[in-house]
């Protein structure tokens, strides 16, 4: 038995080594591995969180509704009915969270309503379109329309 | 104890290599699974969207509405319109525009010869994204619940992925030097919100659909119109539907 184990040193030392080896590159692989890398697929199941640990800018149009139920009523019976609040009035996720923190600016019809509504041969052709120049003789679209309920 | 250097070795090694699988095997076992802290489960969902040609009128509100949400840069797009005419039927050549992705809508035109209608684009977000296969390093990844999403901590920014994606859909960040891209407004989605672009689409053409989810309409939307995805045959199973689109639009 002894005469064995020593005519096999050369192969307990090479297995040593091996596992030394072995163990050095599992704690290389630990340390430089992320944690669960590989839990869904080949990449950083964190970056699942990151990405959403974005805050949102648009409130939605319910959050809106919740506090401007007057003008969402309003507003649900006419044409611009399904017309998101910050589609025109721009992203207020800030004046939702704390309403004093940040005023919505009112928008200029100038430049909001012919966004929409200026005709365009490629628009399609049931969509309600004018030659604003001709339309209005220059006056401001809110002269005569309400966006809340726009017809006349 | 008396010991000479070479059982010193011998026992310290063993010891040495016992406790570092011993922190492996333990590792592995509690595995730090990340889940998600929430209600929010992913397997229950499948994301893309419709996009209906026949709604859009090239306003513009979801360039300007997906810029303000994720902070991208003014002069790069997660999502943009073009405007297509294209004259007696010559679908090699239509007349294609897109001023500044139409982040401040059309100069009006005016075509009545042509056929005209307005085309948005944004990351189709495909089932066999080739980005997801050519990113070298493990950054660009198809999550579980159908969104391609990048780690920027990953990302090396070496271009390859702008370069695979058919549809022109990822943009280098000029600052961090890492790719981007449309997420789908993951950050939204995921609480129960829709997407900024959809959200402030004036005419309901957009519409994020889930199509894990039986009662979406997509379903409906999917059996009952002329649908189509833009280059098909790149065989990247796009997940953006688009309605009435027609065959000049590549």
């Amino acid at each position: 038995m002894k005469k064995a184990l020593k005519e096999s040193e050369h192969l307990v030392r090479l297995a040593i080594v091996l596992a030394l080896g072995l163990m050095v590159f599992l704690l290389i692989r630990r340390a430089v591995v992320p944690a669960g890398f590989g839990q869904y697929g080949h990449y950083r199941p964190g970056t699942l969180q990151d990405v959403r640990a974005r805050p949102v800018t648009f409130a939605g149009h319910a959050l809106c509704e919740a506090c401007h139920d007057e003008i969402a009523t309003k507003k649900a019976a006419t044409k611009h009915g399904k017309v998101a609040c910050e589609a025109c009035h721009g992203a207020l996720a800030k004046h939702a969270d704390d309403p004093s923190a940040l005023k919505p600016v009112k928008p200029d019809p100038a430049v909001l309503c012919v966004r929409c509504h200026e005709a365009d041969s490629a628009k399609p052709k049931n969509f309600p379109q004018v030659v604003s120049k001709d339309h209005s003789q220059g006056n401001s679209c809110g002269v005569c329309h309400d966006p809340h309920s726009p017809k006349l | 104890m008396n010991m000479n250097r070479r059982e010193l070795l011998e026992v310290g090694g063993k010891l040495l290599f016992l406790s570092g699988a011993a922190q492996v095997a333990v590792d592995n076992m509690l595995g730090a699974p990340t889940a998600m802290p929430d209600s929010y489960k992913m397997a229950d969902h499948w994301w893309g969207m419709t996009v209906d040609i026949s709604k859009c009128i090239g306003c513009g509100n979801c360039v300007r509405g997906c810029a303000a949400e994720n902070g991208v840069p003014r002069g790069y797009f997660r999502t943009w319109v073009e405007r297509y005419f294209v004259k007696d039927g010559d679908m090699e050549h239509p007349e294609v525009d897109s001023p500044d992705g139409a982040f401040s809508g059309f100069p009006t035109a005016q075509h009545p010869e042509s056929k005209g209608f307005f085309v948005p684009k944004l990351c189709n977000h495909c089932v066999d994204s080739p980005c997801v296969q050519a990113c070298p390093v493990g950054a660009t990844f198809d999550s579980p619940d159908g969104v391609v999403l990048v780690d920027k901590s990953y990302c090396v920014g070496c271009r390859y992925c702008v370069q695979a994606c058919p549809y022109g859909c990822r943009y280098i960040d000029p600052e961090k030097e890492t790719v981007d891209k449309c997420t789908l407004c993951y950050h939204r989605i995921t609480q129960g919100l829709t997407t900024a672009c959809a959200e402030v689409c004036p005419t309901g053409a957009r519409q994020l659909v889930d199509l894990k989810d039986p009662k979406d309409p997509v379903h409906e939307f999917l059996r009952v119109n002329t649908v189509q995805v833009l280059k098909p045959h790149m065989a990247t199973r796009a997940k953006v539907f688009y309605k009435d689109l027609d065959g000049a639009v590549r």
